[in-house]
């Protein structure tokens, strides 16, 4: 069944939208990542605009994260403190990245700004896990080498760093400075790749900040509902590119699969999910990359004329 | 579709004439894009009006276009910087029509002369606006829009596609795409003798969105701000009421 979306001005079918819902649904349950990652750059594959992809995503994301977050505010597993600073970060980061993602869409070089952006993160991200993941394989197989728990880096420079404040619920009394950074970095990415950037957002939490595990899930969830809201907002009034149909479509696919993915993610193993993971980031990757480097079919593409 | 074409030739033949002129018809007087727009096609037939008996030993000719609304494109050329492929190049296109399709009933050269081509502007090339930019090799992005385009059918040459029935009678169908851009289609019938224009006919059809889709597009470039509000609302309800029935089906 064909659906034609008003604000993409593209036709595509009602099922496909589905079952890609579905299977970066299916996904994100088993990885209990959020998705964006994936979700944007197969909708760029299908045929949506960039520019449209983006902005519905973030949308998207703000519907699947936020039964997540009632779920950890009923656990009290979200440090609203800390969460609250991120927010600040990722709010003036978002404004900041659909400036940019509009001057850019202007200039005629957003698709190349997105697509860059996705390879040099994927690729970290993808790298980082493989390796990690093989390496825990490693020491589950040969007991024997495992050297206990790695020793944590020294933070001292951080401690240095003024306007100290104190986060009861993680237990820290750190200066603002770094969350409020990881926060602006997360809401620039928010706003210009549509990803709610919880594959940066954790790891930075737990190394970065020394967040105890429990709360980094909640607190980052909470903190992605209202940059990814904020950022939805923010293209709907900038670039008019949030397409009401295509999120709708794509979130019915994405809860029902993240119901199933929850299911089938604890029967495997967690070094095998993230290996798998891994790889399918790398892939992805590696599939925006050859786009870049290949010299395309069409040198020529076309763009709204400008008002000169 | 019998009985329009069977009026028609009536009309044809009570009807007073000066020479040979065309009247013609559209299988529909407006296209609406509606939840599940697939494209369309729109059936265009027409007759030949003459009194006396045809003029000199020149067959006689059709071509249909159909155009739909002209809109500055910008053109951009990829290049290799730094490894990778890159836009570089721009060209500001005055007005190209988001939709143009020309048929006829034999290749369009025997049909139409070069001359009349330029007064009328049927051909694609034509058809295309591109004046007074500053880019040297103007022409090379003016046929890579054109590439673009009659690729993706928002432009088609339809050669011989156009066919008579009877003497006068003719009828062809086009096929508009999907992505269709809103707004009024002309559609221009031309007769011509010897590659020379003898009569033209000219009929607009409105293309617009209808219903939800129509009321959407309205709110989000009228009331951006609503809209996003609204589509952020809507999410919301999804993913809680996804929430609580996952959790009603646990407990």
């Amino acid at each position: 069944m064909q659906i034609y979306l008003p604000i993409a001005e593209v036709s595509v079918n009602a099922f496909l939208l589905l079952g890609l819902g579905g299977i970066v649904g299916i996904l994100s349950g088993m990885f209990g990542v959020g998705g964006g990652f994936l979700m944007t750059p197969l909708l760029f594959f299908i045929g949506i605009p960039p520019a449209v992809a983006v902005a519905t995503e973030a949308n998207q994301i703000v519907a699947s994260s936020f039964s997540g977050v009632l779920a950890h505010l009923r656990r009290k597993t979200v440090d609203l403190k800390m969460g609250t600073v991120l927010l600040v970060g990722g709010l003036i980061g978002a404004a900041a990245g659909v400036q940019v993602f509009a001057l850019l869409t202007e200039l005629g070089q957003v698709d190349l700004l997105v697509r860059l952006c996705y390879v040099v993160f994927l690729g970290l991200i993808g790298s980082l896990m493989f390796v990690e993941s093989l390496r825990a394989i490693q020491r589950a197989r040969n007991p024997a080498a495992a050297t206990g728990i790695p020793p944590r880096r020294s933070r001292s420079w951080l401690q240095k760093l003024p306007f100290k404040m104190r986060f009861r619920t993680s237990g820290l009394y750190i200066s603002v400075i770094p969350p409020l950074a990881v926060g602006l970095l997360v809401g620039i990415l928010a706003a210009i790749m549509g990803v709610g950037g919880g594959f940066i957002m954790v790891p930075a939490m737990i190394y970065l900040l020394g967040m105890p595990t429990k709360v980094v899930v909640g607190t980052s969830l909470f903190q992605i509902i209202f940059v990814t809201g904020f950022a939805t907002l923010m293209h709907a009034t900038t670039n008019f590119t949030v397409d009401m149909v295509l999120a709708v479509l794509l979130l019915v696919g994405g809860v029902v699969g993240a119901q199933i993915g929850t299911r089938i993610g604890v029967k495997m193993k967690a070094e095998q999910l993230r290996i798998l993971l891994a790889i399918m980031v790398l892939a992805v990757c590696g599939r925006l990359a050859l786009d870049l480097l290949l010299e395309p079919a069409e040198l020529y593409s076309l763009g709204a004329g400008g008002g000169h | 579709m019998r009985l329009r074409l069977a009026l028609l030739a009536l009309w044809v033949a009570i009807a007073p004439a000066e020479a040979e002129q065309v009247v013609a018809g559209l299988s529909q007087d407006a296209i609406s894009i509606t939840a599940n727009f697939d494209g369309s096609e729109i059936l265009i037939f027409g007759a030949v009006r003459r009194e006396a008996p045809p003029p000199g030993s020149d067959p006689m000719e059709v071509i249909i276009t159909v155009e739909g609304p002209s809109r500055p494109v910008t053109v951009r050329r990829k290049a290799r910087r730094f490894g990778i492929w890159v836009n570089t190049d721009a060209a500001e296109i005055d007005g190209a029509p988001t939709f143009y399709a020309v048929s006829t009933t034999v290749p369009f050269g025997e049909a139409l002369s070069h001359t009349e081509d330029l007064r009328h502007r049927v051909s694609i090339p034509w058809a295309i606006r591109a004046v007074g930019t500053e880019v040297a090799d103007q022409a090379a992005f003016t046929d890579g829009l054109m590439r673009i385009r009659l690729n993706e059918s928002l432009y088609q040459m339809n050669e011989g596609t156009v066919r008579f029935r009877e003497e006068t009678l003719f009828d062809t169908a086009v096929r508009l795409p999907a992505n269709l851009v809103e707004g009024d289609y002309q559609t221009r019938i031309f007769l011509t003798r010897g590659g020379e224009v003898v009569d033209v006919f000219e009929q607009a059809i409105p293309v617009r969105k209808v219903g939800l889709e129509r009321w959407i597009y309205n709110l989000a470039h009228q009331q951006p701000l609503m809209y996003g509000i609204l589509s952020l609302v809507i999410a919301i309800a999804a993913g809680w009421v996804a929430s609580a029935v996952f959790r009603y089906i646990r407990t």
